[in-house]
């Protein structure tokens, strides 16, 4: 017998009788008045930053001014724009000089402080990890209390990777102390448009 | 696998509270821990309704795990990715070792995997002249030092800064004597951004599998498993096949106990969805059961397969957090690896379900609300029952139950007792009396609670 047919051989031989499986009430789950500064709080609290600005016009003030003096912006946002430097290659190496990527995000979760990446926003999947900050830009009305209720919105029969990032990446990993920038981003900032 | 330990459980304890400043730290720390994880499961009024949602949604898992299995083997099959099933630690080691082979790679990075340590992955490996980096911060400090992790979460929780500066210092060239963690971990950064970028295969665990998607959700605050398995050419990613959940919308109730119930963070900054390989990429799924079938026949102990890995069981136990993680000669350890491993093997860890007060703290935060307090009782009646437990235990429980047995020969022990305690301390306080180590005996009560009943009934 192949190591499939054992294994699948033994379970079948012992799983107990199958249980019902519970029905998840989305409704039941916490639900917040004032989405933005539930999720402003949060992501404060796990080291990132959040703006608020009212239209795209204001979006593009915003980005000139956190790209100045940076080396290597990644636009994922709008790839055409002229201010920014492009890299030359995507080779690993010219990745990991990448100072900024600015990336779109879908859905941006109030509880937990996380914004969904879907992998056409990201362009390539390691850039939202390699990169040494990281600005995501969220419709304000693609807001939602709970996790549960981010899962109903998420096709995944259409996405190849996705992922819920929640802050710059960090570690305790010494004696309980907080280090932010462990292998990803040292910043992380989310704008939210409308 | 059986694990090669040639000490218990309390043998190693002994060792590790000799120094007591340290057990005090290790104590606290934890305890801290705890108590992030109290504070974030308090601010969702629905915490106990999504623990028993958890738990149901994963006794349905076991229930029709091979309905499950199937599912998801078909999807991720239609997804481009490569399953692979191993009946053991070992045949998980050899499909792995041949992947890298039929590739000819040999940068390897590894994010972490509670199963390949499990599996004793990388020494296997390194016995082959492979070599694996692992890119966990706390793996790769205890990697350095040849050591095993001490904590599923946190896994150099054991050592203190100055260990990791040491260690360092040896291996990376970072200051002698700089103790301070930004510094050190700003020096792991740039050593495994090279090791990432140079990677051609990457390792990584499994968190949840999804029958429905055939795809996998792997967690982390690094962001290491996404470096390595975004940057290498092929990915392979280990599960147990317990892992399983029947559909996505599953995740939102996972995902929101997970961070609460490890770190109290409300979630880990990536929760990283692979669905399908990117475009040139080999992706992989490993698929191992290692005993997990023959758990699941067990009636008394299938639950434990319930088991997400958030560790709030090693925080809370008394036990664990004064005895640290190695005493427990697993890879898995703490009150869930006491109830997991002598699964696996009996002999090798009889001593470990001993291991616990049975206070019940552990089954009183774990979020998928495993009964592990009473499995550690049960595991402790079948130990005896394989005539397995300690030559003193089974005396004494003998003992024990000839005198609770007989109540006129309680009554006269309890006398005795009293007054040899009273009269002859050095009797009880001395290096023979188990209890006696790193405690003070009681003193002594002038009557039993039956006899001042008995006197105060007739006053």
């Amino acid at each position: 017998m192949s190591a499939r047919e054992t294994i699948l051989a033994g379970i079948m031989a012992n799983q107990p009788l199958s249980q019902k499986l519970p029905v998840v009430r989305v409704n039941e789950m916490i639900q917040y008045e004032d989405l933005v500064s539930q999720f402003k709080i949060i992501l404060e609290a796990i080291g990132g930053a959040c703006l608020e600005v009212k239209d795209h016009e204001e979006l593009d003030t915003i980005l000139q001014e956190l790209i100045k003096e940076k080396q290597v912006v990644l636009n994922a946002i709008n790839p055409s724009q002229t201010l920014v430097r492009q890299l030359q290659t995507d080779s690993l190496e010219s990745l990991a000089s990448i100072d900024m990527a600015i990336i779109n995000g879908s859905l941006a979760v109030a509880e937990s402080g996380a914004v969904w990446v879907s992998e056409e926003q990201m362009i390539l999947r390691i850039l939202p990890f390699i990169t040494e900050q990281l600005v995501l830009v969220v419709d304000r009305k693609n807001m939602v209390s709970n996790m549960g209720q981010a899962y109903q919105q998420i096709d995944f029969s259409e996405i190849g990777f996705g992922a819920f990032i929640a802050g710059p990446s960090k570690t305790a990993d010494i004696e309980q102390s907080l280090v932010i920038g462990a292998h990803g981003p040292k910043k992380s900032m989310v704008i939210l448009v409308g | 696998m059986s694990s090669q330990a040639n000490f218990t459980h309390a043998e190693a304890a002994e060792q590790f509270i000799a120094d007591e400043p340290r057990t005090d730290w290790h104590d606290d720390t934890l305890w801290f821990v705890r108590e992030k994880r109290d504070k974030a499961a308090h601010s969702l009024p629905e915490w106990e309704q999504l623990r028993q949602w958890a738990s149901d949604i994963k006794y349905h898992g076991l229930s029709n795990m091979h309905q499950l299995l199937v599912d998801f083997e078909k999807n991720a099959i239609a997804n481009g990715i490569q399953v692979h099933w191993a009946v053991d630690g070992k045949e998980h080691n050899e499909i792995i070792y041949k992947i890298i082979q039929d590739n000819q790679v040999q940068r390897i990075v590894k994010s972490k995997s509670m199963l390949t340590e499990e599996c004793h992955l990388n020494e296997f490996l390194t016995e082959k002249g492979v070599e694996i980096v692992d890119t966990d911060l706390g793996e790769r400090i205890v990697q350095f030092r040849k050591e095993t992790p001490s904590h599923i979460v946190l896994p150099a929780i054991h050592l203190k800064k100055q260990d990791v500066s040491e260690t360092f210092h040896e291996h990376l060239g970072t200051e002698k004597g700089n103790n301070d963690p930004q510094y050190l971990t700003e020096a792991a950064r740039g050593h495994l951004r090279d090791k990432f970028i140079a990677s051609e295969l990457a390792i990584t665990g499994v968190n949840f599998a999804v029958a429905e998607t055939g795809g996998f959700v792997v967690c982390t605050n690094e962001g290491n498993a996404d470096m390595g398995a975004h940057a290498a050419k092929i990915h392979i990613a280990c599960m147990g096949f317990e892992k399983i959940i029947p559909k996505a919308e599953h995740l939102g109730v996972f995902l929101r106990l997970l961070a609460r119930s490890a770190t109290g963070q409300p979630i880990t900054t990536y929760s990283s969805h692979f669905s399908k390989p990117r475009a040139g990429q080999q992706m992989h799924i490993v698929i191992v059961d290692n005993g997990r079938s023959r758990q699941l026949g067990r009636e008394s102990f299938r639950n434990s397969l319930k088991c997400i890995r958030c560790a709030a069981c090693f925080n809370t136990c008394p036990v664990y957090r004064r005895s640290g993680g190695h005493s427990y000669h697993t890879a898995v350890a703490g009150p869930i690896g006491s109830i997991l491993n002598p699964n696996l093997d009996m002999q090798a860890n009889k001593d470990l379900p001993f291991a616990s007060t049975l206070c019940g703290s552990c089954s009183n935060v774990c979020p998928v609300k495993i009964n592990i307090h009473e499995q550690l009782y049960l595991w402790r009646q079948e130990i005896t029952k394989e005539g397995m437990a300690a030559k003193g235990k089974t005396f004494a429980m003998w003992g024990m139950s000839e005198v609770l047995a007989h109540p006129a020969i309680y009554r006269m022990a309890g006398k005795m007792g009293r007054w040899v305690v009273k009269h002859l301390p050095f009797l009880t306080n001395n290096g023979m009396n188990p209890w006696f180590k790193q405690r003070e005996m009681p003193e002594a009560p002038k009557e039993s609670f039956r006899d001042w009943y008995l006197n105060n009934k007739q006053k």
